[in-house]
């Protein structure tokens, strides 16, 4: 069974092809970065992953079951959604709520709803909590507000909410695109120890190729919505590297991290 | 003189001389509205010029004022201030539900157009009237004020609630419903954090209003300090009235003071 398996997905916003059939295989306990020039369809694709968006048409499954099927979200999305960890640039952790609330809302899909409401977490949910927040290192800060921390303390957070709920897939949308360098490596080296000892498939996406050659044995490249290369990273040569950054020269320049513009995201609460 | 003629040679039609004929007419309806309200209005400053003798009259019967009955004034001042605290307890409880479904980026608008309306209806129409017909339900009585308040009230909050809903930042959310949640539990951890703030101090807001609104129900009968000062006034007992009127203002001015400060804690 695959962690994750996209084929034939497209989506169009108006006349723009956003995702041009992609197709796409990913096994279990693979680490996969996806790099490609702003407005590749990079996070498009991953949005598409976890169910935020529907496309055109096209399938994709997570762990055997299908998230969306031909434009069709699946009814199920929000129980498929607690199997996929998701990482934002902006780390999207609730400000005024402790680190640790942030943390234990990871396994809100377990718990029932009249417990989860009142915000009652059992001691042991708690500890699940802690024990995450251990894991990345910030156990210290679990009382603290979110909004106090900086963004790569919250993003290392956001993993440990990742791992409390226990997520088989972890999808990485520029997790380091608004962080220090120190803060970026510690990030990566999270990642990819989620990766190593709890067996998650990790998929990142990334505006620093040399970022991705250090960490991901696998890449997948996109330009203008379709995927144009996928396999060993070594496989990647630096003329190929120069022609799919054509026009996007600052994230040629590696190591700098250029501010991503995040793409334009609606929000209805009801989808 | 030379350099006014070239501009107005340019546009003679339109431009200044447009844009102040424009501003004339407005005035002239300005003044027009006014000359009209005053008729309707009935307002003769002469009056209290001529009647100025009644006044000083009138202003000396109250002082100095009447504190005999202090003890059964400040007991209804007290009752004045349950009424309000049940007011906008119970409305809160109803604008947190009704503020969420009237939040564009929270329900449907086929859900929150009419919600809104219903609101809209809710704080179109006075506490006094409200008062007035639920003394026909219910009886006279502070119960009667506190299901005034309590409806009034709730259209107020409903709107202020789902304004600072419409507001939030919507990223929190998603990284909730990333996770699996369902819609209650995004409402839950990444909406009522983010509105809180807001939400407590429009409360307070509403509850110093409210405080003010339940002196004045009481004059229809809906209980409170009300009752007694159209008792007061309606024996033309101003040495009492303005006891009255001085036991509103101090405990008005105390619970201002008190919400103030919260609210300062809070933002």
């Amino acid at each position: 069974m695959h962690a994750i398996h996209v084929s034939g997905l497209t989506k169009t916003f108006g006349s723009r092809r956003a995702l041009d059939d992609v197709s796409l295989t990913i096994a279990p306990g693979e680490m996969v970065a996806l790099i490609g020039a702003s407005g590749s369809g990079k996070s498009t694709l991953l949005r598409h992953l976890s169910g935020f968006v529907a496309g055109d048409c096209g399938e994709i499954c997570i762990c055997g079951e299908a998230v969306q099927n031909g434009g069709r979200i699946a009814r199920n999305v929000r129980d498929l959604r607690s199997h996929i960890g998701f990482i934002f640039q902006q780390f999207n952790l609730v400000g005024r709520l402790t680190l640790l609330t942030n943390v234990l809302t990871g396994q809100l899909h377990r718990i029932p709803t009249h417990r989860s409401l009142l915000r009652i977490f059992t001691r042991k949910e708690r500890d699940l909590g802690l024990q995450a927040l251990a894991e990345v290192g910030m156990e210290r800060y679990a009382f603290q507000r979110a909004s106090t921390l900086s963004g790569g303390q919250q993003q290392r957070a956001a993993i440990a909410r990742a791992l409390v709920q226990g997520a088989k897939v972890v999808l990485a949308d520029e997790p380091i695109a608004s962080l220090d360098p120190e803060s970026s490596r510690k990030v990566m080296e999270i990642l990819a120890r989620v990766n190593r000892e709890h067996g998650c498939a990790v998929l990142v996406s990334l505006h620093q190729v040399d970022v991705a050659l250090r960490y991901c044995p696998r890449v997948v490249a996109m330009r203008d919505g379709r995927v144009v290369y996928d396999g060993p990273a070594a496989g990647l040569s630096p003329e190929f590297l120069k022609d799919l950054y054509c026009c996007d020269p600052e994230a040629a320049s590696a190591g700098a991290p250029p501010a991503g513009a995040p793409e334009p995201v609606a929000l209805p609460l009801a989808a | 003189m030379q350099t006014a003629t070239p501009a107005k040679t340019v546009d003679p039609s339109g431009g200044f001389s447009r844009s102040s004929l424009g501003s004339l007419l407005i005035w002239g309806l300005v003044l027009g509205v006014l000359a009209w309200s005053w008729q309707g209005a009935e307002i003769r400053p002469m009056a209290l010029i001529g009647d100025s003798a009644n006044m000083a009259e009138f202003a000396a019967g109250f002082f100095p004022p009447n504190f005999a009955d202090w003890r059964i004034h400040v007991s209804e001042m007290i009752v004045t201030v349950q009424i309000a605290i049940w007011g906008t307890v119970l409305a809160v409880v109803c604008a947190v539900p009704f503020g969420l479904l009237s939040s564009s980026n929270i329900a449907p608008a086929w859900i929150y157009q009419p919600v809104r309306r219903l609101m809209d209806a809710a704080r179109a129409i006075n506490e006094m009237v409200f008062a007035m017909l639920f003394i026909v339900a219910v009886g006279l009585g502070p119960f009667a004020g506190v299901l005034a308040l309590w409806v009034h009230t709730t259209g107020i909050l409903a709107k202020l609630f789902s304004e600072a809903v419409e507001a939030i930042d919507p990223q929190p959310v998603e990284g909730i419903r990333a996770t699996g949640a369902n819609v209650l539990e995004e409402i839950v951890y990444g909406v009522i954090p983010q509105v809180m703030p807001l939400w407590v101090s429009y409360t307070l807001y509403r509850f110093e209003s409210n405080v003010r609104s339940a002196s004045v129900v009481g004059m229809v009968g809906a209980g409170g300090i009300g009752v007694t000062l159209y008792d007061v006034i309606r024996s033309f007992d101003y040495a009492q009235t303005c006891a009255v009127m001085l036991i509103i203002i101090a405990f008005v001015t105390v619970i201002d003071l008190i919400s103030a400060r919260i609210r300062k804690t809070l933002m």
